[in-house]
């Protein structure tokens, strides 16, 4: 049987799966209902400087949906926790105290000066917490303040503060990244030489989650204004992975421990992030929408992925997909694959069909012999997967590639066993000889 | 003495047990189906659907919010989409082609969703469309039932005049006398001949007949084009001993009189009901006389399950009803005792070697208060005077062209009818066509 143990800086938890610091990790109540649950961690909402900062009092939320209003992205214009500092100090104490297999680390976010950061470590000293969390991420409100985002969009800045942070605490130092940059490798590689022990993300996502048509505001509206809030939910993940697999391959933070954040909600989100290199995952919006309870989903979906492959714990497939994230121009471009449809699975709505048909290759018939029929030509496809995208049954459509040796009836050409990329192809006007 | 009287049932239970037989879906539940919808390409449902209503697009605009829209895709297809959401057999059309089926045996509630559609539309629009400038041709259209209808809709929306004159005293034909009542409640279906009527240029004569009032001659004298929306006139017979026996009525008449009367409760009906015959009128009939408080009603058709007219979810709709449906058996006697019946003698029926019906044999009596004949109408043709008949009814061409020059027919009268509210809308709406082009030329 899997063991979902995880030690990610010598912080140990039962599993890897953590609560973001968010909402649902803003005090005692709802933290031990976590933990109850059987989450492994949490990262307790960021705290700030006395007096404590205040929120709107009107919707701080907004949301995109999928089909039956299935919530696919969330966006949000919270700040920091606006609680006093004492109380959220005395709680983590009492918590960490009644839960000392759980782990517990510590957001914190002060304005950008050494004196107030260290100021701040040494209070959370006293509690017992496991690690700190800088958050240097929000990009909503704080950031107007020199503060979030506006401290991870320098990497100079990020530098220096996990610097200060450093020297200030036993702790580990996790630094929070945003995502609101070009590259995010930059911020993760000053993490790094400022001695962070860790870079977890992402943060949410600059966004404008909807437009009130009648009122034209922004949406969360208040009082007929809006602002710029964190997007996050599942819609971010394919983002987020992208920055993990990123800060993962990049030969300056190459074995950095990650612990990924942005749209996990089932076992399988959690793998795929292990899967590039995450140590722990942090999970918030999914909790928001279905409660607590979907931890038990993930511990026990994960150990059966676990046991069905043959790894007894996280660390056993831990980055295995880091080595698989290529450059474009490293694809192997003779490698061949066409399109191909299990016509006992098709139920006939004819989606490829109009997909490839209206925007793609014209490589998937409606109508053969007068009845209607999908099927790919492979003659046309290019082997692009829209088809197999837009399927409504799961399976239904499959690439398959073509074996070496047999002809591509596109081109005509055999299919070479060779590996071939764009760096050698002689449309490549700076295309080196292949030797 | 037979048992058959009226004001069998507590007052209260009448309003219950005719009440809508399908509870329309709420806002909520709408979009909720509307997700389910995969917008196919050269969609099923609408290959599927005689009116060809571009459901995709009708459902797609529900699932964001545009229900007005919703409702116009499916009026620019079928102006009676109304009445068809509410008893379009969708089982065997639409639904019956979804895509889901295939996957889940769960077709998307296509027809729910379409009486969504125009249910709102209706409360909040007089009519649908906009009529083109007066061409000053006139139509006239024999009958206004569905065919008449969608026909007499289609012309006043290219401009033409059109007077439809109607045998009887209302507008509506079957889906105002001949559809069970808790299909269509709270007087849909002349709410529905207002809407249509509504466009304007619409004139109705109620209370004349054609050969009877006047003829087909004064018609194609008087008028530019003349459509035929007949329907059918006479019941069958089923030619039996003891038919003329009191206590043996038409089920056709005895649903017209249940659906006009504006309380139930003064409805004839027997302790037990034997009705005879295997379409939709024998269900609506058998589960009407359930629903007014027969203790028995049992429908004897003389095929199986699969050969009968009403669909599988219509037969399956009389059972959860308490009816009880008797297969392979032909009535050969209905039994009197004084004056009035006491029973329905039948014969076991079995197809022969070569396929052919035939009796067993053995026979088999079921003890009746009441019988209902519902074994199909016949089209009377003499009225039409020379007009070709292919079958009995009347013959036309793919423009539902008659084989008189300037007369149309469609609905139930022509070759081909199937007793659809549906498929009489598509008639009336090409033959509109064909009459338009006709008078263009």
């Amino acid at each position: 049987m899997a063991d979902l143990r995880s030690n990610f800086l010598g912080i140990k938890s039962p599993n890897p799966f953590w609560l973001a610091s968010a909402p649902p990790t803003d005090k005692k109540y709802n933290v031990e209902r976590a933990f109850r649950a059987g989450w492994g961690g949490v990262v307790w909402k960021t705290l700030g400087e006395d007096p404590a900062v205040v929120n709107v009092n009107g919707p701080r939320y907004g949301a995109i949906h999928a089909g039956d209003r299935r919530l696919a992205g969330l966006n949000n214009i919270e700040l920091i926790t606006d609680r006093p500092l004492e109380l959220n100090l005395r709680e983590i104490a009492e918590v960490k105290k009644a839960w000392p297999d759980r782990a517990l680390v510590v957001s914190l976010m002060v304005p950008c000066e050494e004196r107030n950061w260290k100021s701040i470590i040494a209070r959370v000293e006293e509690t017992g917490a496991d690690g700190l969390e800088l958050n240097f991420g929000c990009p909503h409100g704080m950031s107007e303040r020199g503060m979030g985002s506006a401290v991870g969009q320098v990497p100079e800045y990020i530098e220096m503060v996990a610097r200060w942070c450093k020297e200030a605490t036993r702790m580990p130092v996790i630094v929070k990244l945003t995502p609101n940059i070009t590259d995010i490798r930059y911020p993760a590689r000053a993490a790094k030489k400022g001695g962070a022990d860790a870079v977890s993300l992402i943060n949410t996502i600059n966004s404008i989650v909807a437009v009130d048509l009648d009122s034209f505001a922004p949406v969360p509206t208040i009082d007929g204004k809006g602002s710029h809030g964190g997007y996050c939910g599942p819609a971010v993940k394919p983002i987020a992975l992208n920055m993990v697999g990123e800060i993962a391959r990049d030969p300056e933070t190459y074995g950095l421990p990650i612990s990924g954040i942005g749209g996990i909600e089932t076992w399988r989100d959690a793998a795929e992030y292990i899967a590039l290199g995450c140590g722990t995952v942090q999970v918030c919006t999914a909790v928001m929408t279905y409660g607590f309870k979907i931890v038990e989903e993930m511990i026990d979906g994960m150990k059966k992925y676990m046991d069905s492959h043959g790894f007894s714990t996280i660390e056993d497939f831990r980055g295995l997909a880091v080595k698989n994230i290529s450059d474009w121009k490293y694809l192997n471009l003779n490698y061949i694959a066409k399109a191909k449809i299990d016509q006992d699975l098709c139920i006939k709505c004819g989606r490829c069909h109009i997909a490839c048909e209206d925007t793609s290759h014209q490589a998937i018939t409606h109508m053969v012999d007068g009845v209607r029929h999908f099927e790919v030509k492979d003659e046309e496809c290019v082997g692009c997967n829209l088809c197999v995208n837009v399927c409504p049954v799961d399976g239904c459509i499959t690439m398959q590639p073509m074996a070496p040796g047999s002809v591509d009836p596109r081109t005509g050409k055999v299919v070479s066993p060779q590996y071939a990329n764009w760096t050698t192809h002689p449309n490549n006007p700076s295309a080196v000889a292949a030797e | 003495m037979p048992d058959i009287s009226a004001g069998r049932l507590a007052a209260d239970d009448y309003g219950k047990n005719f009440s809508d037989v399908h509870p329309p879906l709420g806002a909520h539940e709408a979009v909720v189906e509307s997700d389910r919808c995969y917008f196919c390409f050269d969609a099923p449902c609408t290959n599927a659907c005689p009116t060809s209503i571009d459901i995709p697009l009708f459902i797609r605009k529900i699932g964001t919010g545009n229900v007005e829209g919703a409702a116009e895709t499916i009026f620019a297809s079928n102006i009676l989409g109304g009445m068809c959401a509410r008893v379009c057999p969708t089982e065997t059309l639409c639904e019956e082609a979804c895509v889901r089926n295939v996957a889940e045996e769960k077709p998307v509630r296509i027809g729910l969703l379409q009486r969504h559609a125009t249910d709102r539309y209706l409360e909040s629009h007089s009519t649908y469309g906009i009529r083109a400038p007066a061409t000053g041709r006139k139509v006239a259209v024999v009958g206004a039932g569905p065919a008449g209808l969608a026909c007499a809709h289609e012309l006043a929306l290219k401009g033409h005049d059109v007077t439809i004159v109607e045998a009887r005293g209302k507008a509506g034909g079957l889906n105002e006398f001949g559809i069970a009542a808790y299909k269509a409640t709270d007087g849909f279906a002349q709410r529905e001949v207002d809407f249509v009527l509504g466009i304007g240029g619409i004139t109705i004569e109620a209370g004349k007949a054609l050969g009877r009032d006047y003829s087909l001659a004064d018609l194609r004298a008087k008028y530019d084009a003349v459509f035929l929306g007949l329907g059918l006139q006479a019941v069958n017979a089923l030619g039996v001993e003891g038919e003329e026996t009191a206590g043996v009525v038409d089920a056709v008449r005895w649903i017209e009189d249940l659906r006009q009367s504006p309380d139930k409760s003064t409805i004839e009906v027997g302790s037990r009901v034997v009705v005879i015959g295997g379409g939709m009128t024998a269900v609506d009939a058998a589960v009407q006389a359930k629903k007014l408080g027969a203790d028995e009603v049992t429908i004897a058709y003389r095929r199986g399950p699969a050969e009968m007219g009403a669909s599988r979810y219509e037969q399956e709709l009389a059972q959860v009803n308490g009816v009880r449906i008797l297969h392979w058996v032909a009535p050969r006697q209905v039994v009197s005792e004084g004056n009035a019946v006491a029973a329905v003698d039948f014969e076991r029926t079995a197809l022969d070697a070569s396929g052919r019906l035939t009796g067993t044999g053995r026979t088999l009596r079921l003890a009746a208060d009441q019988v209902m004949k519902a074994i199909g109408q016949t089209f009377v043709s003499g009225p039409v005077e020379t007009v070709a008949l292919d079958g009995g009814r009347i013959a036309v061409d793919e423009e539902m062209r008659t084989s008189l020059a300037k007369v149309w027919a469609g609905g139930d009268c022509v070759r081909g009818g199937e007793d659809l509210t549906v498929q009489a809308v598509d008639h009336g709406k090409r033959a509109a066509l064909s009459i338009h082009a006709a008078l263009s030329a």
